[in-house]
């Protein structure tokens, strides 16, 4: 089973990598398609369980104790079986 | 005084910081993170500055792991002075020593070269040897020293007294280097024993190395 885990800066937390990869799109010629640029990170993690909900609980703790800054950032986990 | 420099794989400011302390006088040992207990006559912990775990992750977020920490949170539980300086910093805010976290710096760019910066609050340990509004010169080098913090807690800053330093001109106007929430280069705890800065006093202990402005922060803690 993997977990793919998503962090990314909280919405309200300014973002500087996502304004400026939006400013260079906007540079590059997409500037009306583009509304809003936000960067994170995906995490992918091969665990040892069959269980999903086991699973989406212990990635849970693991995001609140190290993968995520809870401060500024959000994350989302997807279970894969 | 008895200071103790921790050193996780990837610090590279311990010496420096074992130089300068040992230059006041100060009696210094470099503790590797795998050991589980601080020395018992330790007067002052330092965390120095460096990349611990090669800042993977985030900066900070590993070593607020390490072996020796647990023996770091009892000791700032009890009063114990502790001064995080760069990723030193970076580790206290992860480990919830400090309130806060650190982001990127807004250019997107490593920062380094001296600095001004101005003291905001003198009623602490760190900073009893200057004057509030001084001006000081000190090294900055950083990737990740971004300070924020929410408006509640910016408040909460402010109404005890924890912002130390500020970001300035040699004139003393406050201004932006990195994107911190205003202007902040380094706090304080509320119980005023846990210091964190992101410029590096200890790279500022000598007129040869361009400044020693560094002397009265790291004096402050041997009264």
């Amino acid at each position: 089973m993997k977990a793919i885990v998503n962090v990314a800066l909280k919405q309200g937390v300014l973002d500087d990598q996502g304004k400026a990869t939006h400013h260079a799109l906007d540079t590059l010629g997409f500037k009306e398609i583009v509304k809003d640029v936000r960067i994170g990170k995906q995490i992918i993690l091969e665990l040892n369980s069959s269980n999903e909900d086991e699973a989406r609980a212990e990635v849970t703790k693991m995001c609140e104790k190290l993968l995520a800054n809870t401060v500024i950032e959000d994350y989302s986990i997807e279970i894969i079986g | 005084m008895n200071v103790t420099v921790l050193q996780f794989p990837g610090t590279n400011c311990e010496y420096d910081t074992k130089y300068a302390f040992e230059k006041l006088g100060c009696n210094v040992t470099i503790l590797w993170h795998k050991e589980t207990k601080l020395p018992e006559n330790t007067d002052l912990l330092v965390i120095p500055g460096g990349f611990s775990y090669g800042d993977y992750l985030r900066s900070g977020a590993i070593a607020r792991f390490a072996n020796i920490m647990d023996s770091v949170q009892t000791y700032a539980k009890n009063g114990g002075k502790v001064l995080g300086i760069c990723n030193g910093f970076q580790i206290l805010l992860e480990a919830g020593l400090l309130p806060g976290a650190m982001k990127r710096n807004s250019s997107l760019h490593f920062i380094s070269k001296y600095h001004h910066l101005k003291v905001i609050n003198n009623d602490n340990t760190f900073l009893q040897e200057l004057n509030i509004g001084d001006v000081v010169n000190i090294p900055v080098a950083h990737h990740d020293g971004n300070y924020y913090i929410d408006e509640e807690g910016l408040k909460q800053l402010e109404a005890n007294n924890q912002i130390l330093l500020k970001y300035c001109t040699s004139e003393g106007e406050i201004t932006n280097l990195n994107g911190s929430v205003s202007q902040i280069a380094g706090i304080c705890n509320k119980e005023k024993n846990v210091f964190g800065l992101m410029p590096h006093p200890e790279r500022a202990i000598e007129e040869l190395l361009g400044c020693d402005d560094g002397v009265k922060m790291l004096q402050g803690f041997l009264k």
